[in-house]
């Protein structure tokens, strides 16, 4: 078989390599920043909160993220003179800031999902004590609930991330050159699907196994003083 | 609340529903039989098949869907006529997007489903199947009377998680030409330029097939919990 095609095309894949791991982490840290807020009014008494937040999670857990990407991306010229009045329609015209929007909330969602498993996990008597030595609020949640929500949430939000890595692909179909978008570009102009489609999808699979290794090394050090704490990995389904 | 105003592309949208969840219910056939043959894979006492499960489960849950689609769907034709050309054979395969779209979408989840079946094959007492054994049953019959009716109980909320999955990575198949939801959405923003209606309402569909999926699922596992003692 011939293979120059593929090694003429390396260059521009490992391109197209960079702004997926770039949109990945970007929408990561921020999609991380929301799910914060979003997880804590979830459990909120307050229906207020409670509800918004519920209805956020539903919406963007049940919907196929395909469809959120071209709302945003499609479905905001339709608003066009409105956004436009407002002064963001420059941002919605760039179909990156367009992915990184959408990913960040569709991500937000899910951890938001696995953050409030682990607030609900953490043990009842730690809350009470921290409540009984006058705690509330905010503090409650910086000292005690959020920390030890952190480390329980960590083998699922490992797979949270891959599962991202993965539908960044998607933000090739409103023309960004991420690794999917370059190796569909290459195929467009050399007509050879299966080598490059598999280069690419060999790229995807040595980040994400590199990505669950290092982090099954993280979790280990940060529950080296438990026993029995479950593995990490991509055994469960939260995909989209 | 705005009101949704579909142009008289309702019967579009209604027409690409029914679409998708056919294609996501032989998909979901697919995956639980491509499921239970990687599990057995997993299980089996040849090197070879253990190994073969592994790596498609490995590859399947390391490589984005979408590259998995464009794969089968422009890869695989060509990669046979690339083979027959190099026997000196003429050949033209056009894969129809239905068949592509359902054998991908099943391929993948069939690999979440390997996962959850060992899963629940592991959540079997061994002591049952050793009683079983022990009074001289056969493997065959071990599986039929012992293991299955166990495993399908074990299974379903992890079966019920891949159901759900599954159904919004069927919007995907629009790439490849299928008029489903997704795509008779398309068609509907494009014609009548509002995109952010159709897409919408499009979401709208998928959201109540999550729900009544949910409400479903929790019906069954009730239903097939019966019987079973808790804690």
């Amino acid at each position: 078989m011939d293979l120059a095609i593929v090694w003429e095309s390396l260059p521009r894949l490992l391109e197209g390599t960079v702004l997926t791991l770039e949109i990945t982490g970007l929408s990561l840290l921020a999609g991380f920043c929301l799910a914060v807020p979003v997880a804590m009014a979830r459990l909120s008494p307050r229906r207020m909160l409670r509800v918004p937040a519920y209805g956020y999670m539903l919406y963007f857990r049940g919907t196929p993220l395909l469809v959120q990407l071209f709302l945003v991306y499609y479905g905001s010229g339709q608003f066009q003179p409105f956004l436009d009045q407002v002064g963001v329609w420059f941002l919605f015209r760039e179909a990156y800031f367009c992915a990184v929007l959408t990913l960040t909330l569709n991500t937000a969602a899910y951890t938001a999902e696995i953050l409030r498993g682990a607030m609900l996990a953490v043990p009842r008597g730690e809350v009470e004590a921290a409540r009984s030595l006058g705690m509330s609020g905010l503090l409650l949640y910086r000292r005690i609930i959020l920390p030890k929500a952190f480390r329980l949430s960590l083998p699922a939000y490992t797979n949270e991330a891959v599962f991202l890595l993965q539908a960044t692909s998607l933000v090739s179909i409103i023309t960004l050159l991420d690794l999917t978008g370059v190796a569909r570009i290459i195929v467009a102009q050399s007509f050879e699907p299966y080598k490059l489609y598999v280069t690419a999808g060999l790229i995807y699979l040595v980040i994400t196994y590199t990505f669950v290794l290092v982090s099954r090394r993280l979790e280990r050090r940060l529950s080296a003083h438990l026993r029995g704490q479950p593995a990490g990995g991509i055994g469960n389904v939260v995909g989209r | 609340m705005m009101s949704l105003d579909l142009q008289g592309y309702g019967w579009m949208l209604w027409q690409g529903l029914e679409r998708t969840i056919m294609v996501g219910l032989a998909a979901m056939g697919l995956a639980v039989a491509f499921g239970l043959l990687g599990a057995w894979g997993k299980f089996s006492p040849y090197r070879a098949a253990r190994w073969f499960a592994g790596l498609y489960t490995t590859v399947v849950r390391g490589v984005p869907e979408l590259i998995l689609i464009l794969l089968v769907y422009y890869g695989v034709p060509t990669l046979l006529q690339d083979l027959a050309a190099g026997t000196g054979h003429d050949l033209r395969i056009d894969l129809n997007p239905f068949m592509a779209g359902v054998i991908t979408i099943g391929l993948i989840y069939g690999a979440f489903a390997t996962e959850v079946f060992r899963g629940a094959f592991l959540a079997i007492p061994r002591g049952q199947i050793e009683a079983a054994r022990a009074f001289g049953m056969g493997h065959v019959l071990v599986v039929r009377r012992v293991v299955l009716p166990q495993m399908w109980r074990f299974a379903l909320p992890g079966l019920g998680n891949v159901w759900m999955v599954l159904i919004k990575a069927t919007a995907l198949i629009s790439l490849i030409q299928l008029d489903e939801l997704m795509r008779s959405a398309d068609i509907a923003a494009r014609a009548t330029r509002l995109p952010f209606t159709f897409f919408f309402a499009a979401s709208l569909l998928y959201l109540g097939i999550s729900v009544v999926s949910m409400l479903v699922q929790g019906q069954i596992e009730a239903w097939a919990d019966r019987g079973s003692r808790r804690g």
